[in-house]
């Protein structure tokens, strides 16, 4: 076990994004889930399962229904690669509550596997804010010390939230990326379902959340870290 | 119902009622021997009239809808007239006025197109018009309503304006499946379509009929032969580039000499480039407008009105001006650029003079070198009358999917009835009926290998075995996204402060944008400011030459024809026909190393400035050799060669690197081409661009949500998303089929890589040089230079998000 763990945290300074909120060591992983070493916690945010079911349902649209499979694809990578001893969903885990009918067996099997052996906890969000007949536990919140876990920014900091999908980017160097933004008191993930769109992180909205010095880690092949709001003198350093 | 006396019954000449006779008398006019005969087949099922510009194409394509309402004993709707721009609808409505209201005919005549007002085309679909001015989308909505059986009972003629420009995009597959609705509404539907001289009226025939029946076709006198040369200038032609600055005292001078004369460019950046050094040099402040697709409607409607007004003497424009609206007194044309298509470039010459019986006449610049061989050899194009046109596919399957939801709007349908009708469409005739029910089922359950919308399915099956819309509220979602026309990803252009727009530039452009570049737009230098809510901040500049380019706009690739006919030249002893110094250039490439023969590849290695040089012609058009480029490279980089960049051609493909090709035969391995093709297309940017086209006609995405669902911006996603989750779960859906089609016609143009291949045979001819050869020096100067980058591109970002940390002071926080 623990030579297990020299390696993941070798694995993760690679690739993650990794700093301090609020006492606790905390990696930004490149594929958009927020990773605690310490009490070996997994959060993730607005899965959306079930997205493909309820626009068929709502608008006749018939998009291709691969979401759920892609993103419990993507949980078990991060599972079996960092085996938490708890996963946090952070809310909006469903698009909606009737979408949980969507979940077929395979999609339940899977779920089923991931969830053993381990504590799984769902935070109600605003797309799913009843319980799912699906293994773990239902709460509103959670804290970890004095860091709440909950879907939605509040005012009662410190807290770890989703919700707002944030994107960001450099101009000129690709397109926007899902990505996190913290400061000292408040972290806002990415949203980790395959299929979801995203906020720019400098919509007021979100902005407005964050004092001058917050930073955004965007995802991708590795996990960068960039200034929310970037420094006017250093643009035309970028050069192209 | 319309009786216009006995003659009506035989097929024998149709008289002309006296009221008309004394209308053509009181105008001096006599009836166009086209106009006659188009009223003596007036009873023919479908017809098409090839007649030039201003030939009275389409008073005689109404003439016979004047005669049958004339009696005033028709009820609702007669005919409908469909054209491709929605200002053309209403040039015509104008136009028709005259002889109705001079001849007090009792019709009424409409135009309905997505400017018409909620309130009139409610009364439209209420009480329609006698005659009905449209365009292929708003023809389509009206059909998805279910009323159409009642609005199109009675019609009689259906006419298709310019319908070669309608023929050749999706545009013009819409429209006839539209028209084969038409047909078993209105079983007397007659079709006429109206056109500009095209290489192969038989397929238009073929288009426009309901097949199989025959479409005969009726030729006007096209006129006197165009007179048509290549513009001579004191200073030669630079050897690359494609400004044609040095030719701008000698056009101005032209300008000068004529009344009005339209400038024509290939691309939008080359009209605001070449309008900007006309301005330089415009000494006597000649009035001259520019006008093209990125530009502002009411920038463009200006121009538009001083041009009918006659208060400009020249308009530089591209494309936006081909078709057929009539702007007056144009009597010279001046193409700048080779043509690319000898079929487009006698089409923009028929711009000039629209008096019938009147010679167009025409100059082309040439931009450069190369370009004074293409412009010779369209010239010889044009006098032999070769003109050119890629045979098109078979019927696009995303505008058939749209097809039948809009089917499913108007109210339960046969699907038996509904694939017979299909086959009635010209392009569609040959289409399988498991191919048809693919494309059925990708609109009921989604298509997908994972049934997972049993439960909520689009169509279903009624006990009388008829389908249906599961959710008849779907109905609008599908009526708000009819339509095939792309939309590109555009910014609007807007100086600060100003509420109204300059014109727009792709997202693409606007992202390589930092604040202080300046670039051309309408004319003017700008300065790019920054980026707020999609538009694109700016301030005018001072400077007198832009920093960059302006965007990028679409290359068309030379047709195969127009290479071919290149190819042929180069074989000559000599060429009398070129100026001096570009018959001195061709000769010199010969006595240096070759050049290139039609059924061979020409390979040149050579050394310079410490580089290896490869040109590879293989005359395959510029889209063709930017996707050789991309598989060379690639092969090179197998071999070992370290390949460092290209830059692609109509005619060639120039690579450089550090290793020089040794043996061209290994470079040009058919299997290992068409493997690396297979990897290199999956992650192609072309290809999520053309899924995105395809997904979006097909409407698995909604180009338009309804007003209540607007301000979610969480919940739309990128159309990426679905493709790279299609490809990984779904390889061989309905969508990615379609996508992969299209691709190797369009922008990836693989199609003319094969026909390449096939027509070489492997024979390649290599020639090893201690220095540039002639043809190939140019290129050396040729923008749009591809690096080959690799991983370069994820590092960039990276160095440039540490640099920002550093400089914002957040790089030292405890981490």
């Amino acid at each position: 076990m623990l030579a297990k763990t020299t390696c993941t945290r070798h694995l993760n300074t690679m690739n993650a994004h990794v700093f301090t909120f609020n006492e606790h060591t905390m990696h930004a992983e490149p594929t958009g889930a927020l990773w605690l070493p310490e009490p070996h916690v997994l959060v993730v945010s607005d899965l959306h399962f079930g997205k493909s079911d309820r626009i068929a349902r709502r608008t006749g649209t018939l998009i291709p229904p691969y979401e759920n499979l892609e993103t419990l694809n993507r949980l078990d990578a991060d599972i079996t690669r960092l085996d938490p001893k708890t996963v946090i969903c952070l809310g909006d885990s469903f698009d909606d509550l009737d979408g949980v009918e969507a979940f077929d067996d395979t999609n339940r099997a899977t779920l089923t596997r991931l969830q053993a052996g381990r504590k799984w906890v769902w935070i109600e969000g605003n797309h799913d804010p009843g319980p799912v007949n699906l293994g773990g536990t239902h709460v509103a919140e959670y804290s970890i010390g004095s860091v709440a876990f909950r879907h939605i920014a509040s005012a009662a900091v410190p807290e770890v939230s989703g919700h707002y999908h944030p994107k960001h980017g450099i101009a000129g160097k690709g397109r926007q990326k899902p990505c996190f933004i913290y400061d000292k008191s408040r972290l806002i993930l990415p949203a980790y379902g395959a299929y979801t769109g995203g906020l720019s992180a400098t919509h007021p909205d979100l902005r407005g959340l964050f004092d001058a010095r917050a930073i955004a880690v965007l995802t991708g092949p590795r996990a960068i870290a960039l200034p929310l709001t970037a420094p006017k003198l250093s643009s035309a350093k970028l050069g192209r | 119902m319309n009786d216009q006396g006995p003659d009506n019954a035989s097929p024998a000449q149709m008289i002309l009622p006296q009221m008309f006779t004394d209308w053509f008398a009181s105008r001096g006019w006599t009836i166009h021997p086209h106009q006659r005969e188009m009223l003596d087949r007036k009873d023919a099922p479908a017809l098409l009239l090839i007649a030039p510009t201003g030939g009275g194409k389409t008073l005689a394509g109404f003439l016979p809808t004047l005669v049958e309402l004339a009696d005033g004993e028709h009820t609702g709707l007669h005919t409908l007239y469909v054209s491709p721009l929605k200002a053309l609808a209403a040039d015509i409505k104008r136009n028709l006025r005259m002889p109705v209201d001079e001849m007090n005919l009792p019709i009424r005549i409409e135009d309905r197109t997505g400017d018409t007002s909620y309130t009139q085309k409610r009364r439209q679909r209420a009480d329609p018009p006698h005659i009905l001015l449209t365009t292929p989308e708003s023809l389509a909505l009206l059909t998805s309503y279910e009323d159409a059986p009642r609005i199109f009972k009675g019609v009689q003629r259906i006419i298709v304006d310019e319908i070669h420009a309608l023929a050749d995009s999706k545009r013009g597959d819409q429209l006839m499946l539209a028209l084969s609705r038409l047909q078993t509404i209105a079983p007397d539907l007659r079709r006429v379509g109206l056109s500009a001289t095209v290489e192969n009226p038989q397929a238009i025939a073929r288009e426009l009929a309901c097949h199989p029946d025959p479409c005969p076709i009726l030729q006007a006198d096209p006129g006197p032969a165009p007179d048509i040369q290549m513009l001579v200038t004191d200073e030669h032609p630079p050897w690359t580039g494609g400004g044609a600055k040095y030719a701008i005292p000698a056009v101005l001078e032209q300008v000068k000499r004529h009344k009005t004369t339209l400038i024509f460019h290939n691309t939008r950046a080359q009209a605001e480039i070449f309008f900007h050094n006309l301005w330089l040099a415009n000494d006597d402040a000649l009035p001259i407008g520019i006008h093209h697709g990125s530009l502002d409607r009411s920038q463009r409607e200006k121009v538009e009105a001083a041009m009918v007004a006659g208060e400009l003497k020249a308009i530089v424009c591209t494309g936006s001006l081909d078709l057929g609206i009539d702007w007056g007194d144009v009597d010279l044309v001046i193409q700048v650029g080779a043509p690319k298509n000898v079929k487009r470039l006698v089409q923009r010459i028929g711009r000039a003079n629209h008096r019938y019986n009147a010679p167009s006449k025409a100059l082309l610049v040439p931009a450069n070198r190369f370009e004074v061989v293409e412009c010779v050899a369209a010239l010889e194009a044009v006098r032999a009358y070769d003109l050119d046109g890629e045979p098109k596919g078979p019927g696009p399957r995303d505008v058939l999917c749209q097809h039948i939801l809009i089917t499913a709007c108007a109210g339960p349908f046969d699907v038996d009835a509904l694939y017979q009708e299909v086959i009635t469409v010209g392009a569609f005739a040959q289409l399988s009926r498991a191919n048809f029910d693919a494309c059925f089922d990708f609109c009921a359950t989604g298509g997908y290998a994972l049934r997972a919308y049993d439960k909520w399915k689009r169509l279903l099956q009624r006990p009388d075995g008829q389908w249906q819309l599961r959710d008849p509220r779907a109905a609008q979602r599908i009526r708000m996204n009819i339509g095939t026309i792309q939309d590109t990803e555009t910014l609007k252009v807007k100086l600060k402060g100003n509420f109204k727009a300059l014109g727009e530039v792709e997202e693409a452009f606007a992202a390589t944008l930092t604040p202080g570049d300046t670039f051309l737009i309408g004319g003017q230098i700008v300065r790019y400011d920054s980026l707020k809510e999609l538009t694109v901040q700016v301030t005018r500049d001072a400077s007198k030459t832009p920093k960059i380019a302006t965007f990028m706009g679409t290359k068309f690739a030379t047709s195969t024809q127009l290479q071919a006919r290149i190819l042929r030249m180069f074989q000559q002893e000599s060429w009398p026909q070129l100026p001096d110094h570009t018959a001195d250039w061709l000769q010199l490439q010969r006595d240096i190393s070759k050049l290139p023969e039609a059924d061979r590849v020409l390979v040149e290695s050579m050394y310079f400035d410490k580089r290896h040089y490869t040109c590879v012609y293989s005359f395959a058009g510029r889209n063709a050799q930017q996707t050789l480029g991309l598989l060379l490279t690639q092969r090179m980089e197998e071999l070992g060669l370290h390949p460092m960049g290209f830059v692609a051609t109509d005619y060639a493909t120039l690579f450089w690197g550090l290793d020089p090709v040794t043996d061209p035969t290994t470079l040009f391995d058919v299997t290992a081409i068409n493997d690396g093709f297979e990897t290199w297309l999956a992650g192609n940017a072309v290809m999520k661009k053309t899924f995105r086209g395809a997904a979006t006609i097909a409407m698995l995405i909604e180009r338009n949500l309804p007003q209540a669902r607007k301000s979610g911006r969480q919940a739309t996603f990128s159309s990426d998303i679905l493709y790279d989750t299609l490809s990984k779960y779904d390889p061989d859906h309905l969508m990615l089929q379609i996508t992969r089609e299209e691709a190797l016609r369009g922008l990836v143009d693989f199609g003319r890589i094969s026909e390449m291949m096939t027509r070489t045979a492997g024979r390649i001819d290599h020639v090893t040089l201690d220095r540039v050869s002639p043809l190939a020096a140019p290129m050396l100067l040729e923008r749009g230079k591809v690096t080959v980058a690799g991983k370069a591109a994820e590092r960039l970002l990276e160095d440039a998000a540490a640099l920002l940390m550093e400089n914002a002071g957040l790089s030292q926080l405890p981490q």
